[in-house]
């Protein structure tokens, strides 16, 4: 039974298992939809998706299933104002009107709706006819009809194409919201207990205490265990200035997850302009006198730190591959930002490079080369939601899967 | 059937009561999403209201353990009894049954909201996976196993802090409850303060969602700071007019230091 409407929805992105194919299909026996489409809609939402931000998707599929409806789009001018001075909704038998409007194909009600467009030429407020308000006709508004479509006005009474079709989870869908919160969620990613690790058993186990003493007929055993204890060390670094600017907003929403979810046994952060030489900075103005030697970060901070940076790497080629390239004039670098680059991928075994840039626009362009090149020696992901989970889990990854 | 439509306090959408229909009908957990402040905790209550059940509450904190909704065996006790010489070869004795037991156990259908689940450690749900969808578990310590005389209906909140697993979501029902729009939230407040008049209550309305289309606010005020101005309000017998203007004791809608100042620029008051 409508096996495609499942196939148009996994075309559509959503996952939809086969287990909760059959639980659609037992709602359907017992008629949980009512009969309506609209019953079907929700009864098919609540069963299928598992995600505000797939809401979206399952509109449009659905509207693209049950089509026709979003080509109303352009009312004519005077039909707005007519619908535009409603009546309240005038009593009509519930029971009649379902009988007289129910089970009418969409097709029909669509062509019968352009033909009322045509014919209309006055308000006609209250009837079952005519496009208008507070009735029981198909078209309009502040009225009752199973079959309805709603013209102008707020909803009240609503049918299922038309509120599939208004999309109006469109801003829940993940792939366009950035939230502090989704980061900082995002963020509990970067969990690894010493429990699962190698440690010393220093803490007290009450429970396996009491059974031991238990055992031992009362007399006291202590037992120890491995305390739970987020391990995770992470090094961030972030691009400064310039380019950058346009990006501060998300910048500072990332720096602000990763600083309050406090989770971390340490969180170290350094910044950088453009790509990073002999010096980072302990500040985002990247001023002399809160530089500190890039050498000295790699000796102190061990191996297993997580390395996250954040960064355009979009500069002129010669910043990255020449030495003596970095954009600060007084500053000559011995080395170019290429190899302090692989300086830091040869220490630190996790390393990953995040991109404000969105990913459609990383190569092609010849200013943006730099960014191909970079990519080769760091795997890169886009600064978005589900670019953040993606490079999270590339750190928390088994050794040897960069 | 049993059937929910909503109570005299708690306003459902239509999509809402659907859910929690469908959800009942198909013997599903009901996963409930949404805003803080959209009323997912009071939805149980509610539901349990309508249809004259009792309510069981599971609240879940960040080191709950999924074992703790079955079963304690409290250890400590056996330990101390075993000191004073009493018998401790009974186990029974020292095995507490926690809410989801409890909900098992018990002769009538009851409702059993498990608060928060997202609070709870990453591979919590994955834990319940079976007692959810068996009602049973099993006592290793007593060889016993619990089996629920009546199917609860399950009712779960998440504020998304954590995403849930994927095996744990193909066995519930999702609904997520939006912010409501200006009509339902007219509603929502009449059933609280059935005696607000009309006037009033549109003003606020309208002063309360201009404050949240405010975009540089960070945490936009939800129902129960709408719920606690407007009686605030109305004990301080404020002026009709000074409302939208002036927004008075703007405290109690925002929580944030930032809010409160982008507020006052906003409508240029002290």
């Amino acid at each position: 039974m409508f096996y495609d409407f499942l196939e148009l929805l996994r075309t559509y992105g959503l996952k939809v298992s086969v287990n909760e194919w059959l639980t659609l299909l037992e709602g359907l026996k017992q008629d949980l939809h009512g009969d309506s489409l609209l019953g079907f809609y929700y009864l098919a939402r609540a069963v299928l998706v598992k995600s505000e931000a797939d809401f979206d998707r399952f509109d449009a599929a659905f509207a693209r299933y049950f089509k026709g409806i979003e080509s109303i789009k352009e009312l004519p001018k005077e039909l707005e104002d007519w619908l535009a001075q409603p009546i309240t909704q005038r009593p009509y038998d519930k029971d009649e009107v379902d009988k007289k409007f129910g089970g009418m194909p969409l097709e029909e009600i669509m062509r019968q709706f352009e033909e009322r467009m045509k014919e209309q030429h006055e308000i006609h407020n209250g009837g079952s006819y005519w496009i208008g308000t507070g009735g029981t006709s198909m078209f309009g508004h502040g009225g009752y009809n199973p079959n309805g479509i709603r013209i102008g006005g707020t909803s009240r009474n609503r049918s299922a194409v038309q509120i599939a079709s208004e999309r109006k989870f469109r801003d829940y869908r993940e792939d366009s919201v950035l939230e502090l919160r989704q980061f900082q969620i995002a963020f509990r990613r970067l969990r690894q207990f010493s429990a699962d690790m190698l440690g010393p058993k220093d803490v007290l186990d009450v429970d396996a205490t009491i059974q031991e003493t238990c055992d031992h007929a009362g007399q006291l055993n202590l037992m120890f265990t491995r305390p739970r204890r987020n391990t995770v060390k992470v090094l961030l670094l972030f691009d400064s200035g310039g380019s950058m600017d346009e990006y501060a907003s998300l910048c500072t929403t990332l720096f602000q997850a990763a600083n309050k979810s406090n989770q971390f046994q340490d969180l170290k952060v350094y910044y950088f302009h453009n790509c990073f030489y002999d010096y980072l900075y302990t500040d985002p103005f990247c001023l002399r006198s809160a530089q500190i030697p890039t050498e000295w970060v790699l000796q102190n901070l061990p191996q297993d730190y997580k390395v996250i940076v954040v960064g355009d790497a979009y500069m002129s080629p010669y910043e990255l591959l020449s030495p003596g390239g970095c954009i600060d004039y007084y500053f000559n670098n011995e080395e170019p930002g290429i190899t302090w680059i692989r300086k830091f991928t040869k220490r630190y075994q996790k390393m990953v490079w995040l991109n404000p840039i969105p990913e459609d626009f990383w190569s092609g362009s010849y200013y943006r080369s730099t960014i191909d090149t970079v990519m080769r020696e760091v795997p890169m992901f886009p600064l978005s939601v589900q670019g953040l989970e993606r490079s999270l889990k590339a750190l928390m990854a088994a050794h040897g899967q960069r | 059937m049993n059937y929910f439509e909503g109570s005299s306090s708690y306003v459902a959408s239509e999509d809402l009561m659907r859910s929690v229909n469908i959800a009942m009908a198909l013997e599903k957990p009901l996963l409930i999403k949404g805003e803080p402040g959209t009323g997912k905790t009071m939805l149980a209550q509610a539901v349990a209201d309508a249809l004259g059940m009792e309510l069981v509450i599971w609240n879940i904190k960040s080191t709950t353990k999924a074992q703790d909704g079955l079963y304690v065996y409290d250890t400590v006790q056996r330990l101390y009894d075993s000191q004073f010489g009493e018998s401790v070869s009974d186990i029974h004795k020292y095995i507490k049954l926690g809410k989801l037991g409890e909900a098992f156990r018990s002769e009538k259908k009851v409702i059993l909201l498990i608060d928060e689940i997202d609070k709870a450690d990453l591979e919590f749900p994955n834990d319940l996976l079976w007692e959810l969808d068996r009602m049973e578990f099993y006592i290793p310590e007593t060889q016993e196993t619990v089996k629920a005389k009546q199917r609860p209906v399950v009712i779960i909140t998440s504020n998304a802090e954590k995403e849930l697993p994927d095996a744990f979501l193909r066995r519930c029902i999702f609904h997520y409850i939006a912010f409501p729009n200006e009509q339902m939230m007219a509603d929502i407040v009449q059933a609280h303060y059935p005696d607000l008049e009309r006037d009033f209550c549109e003003q606020v309305l309208r002063a309360f969602y201009r404050i949240r289309e405010v975009g540089s606010i960070q945490k936009k005020p939800s129902t129960s700071e709408l719920l606690d101005w407007i009686q605030a309000l109305r004990i301080t017998g404020v002026s009709l007019e000074s409302v939208e203007r002036e927004v008075p004791f703007s405290g109690v809608l925002m929580k944030k230091n930032e809010d409160l100042d982008t507020l006052s620029k906003r409508w240029g008051h002290r």
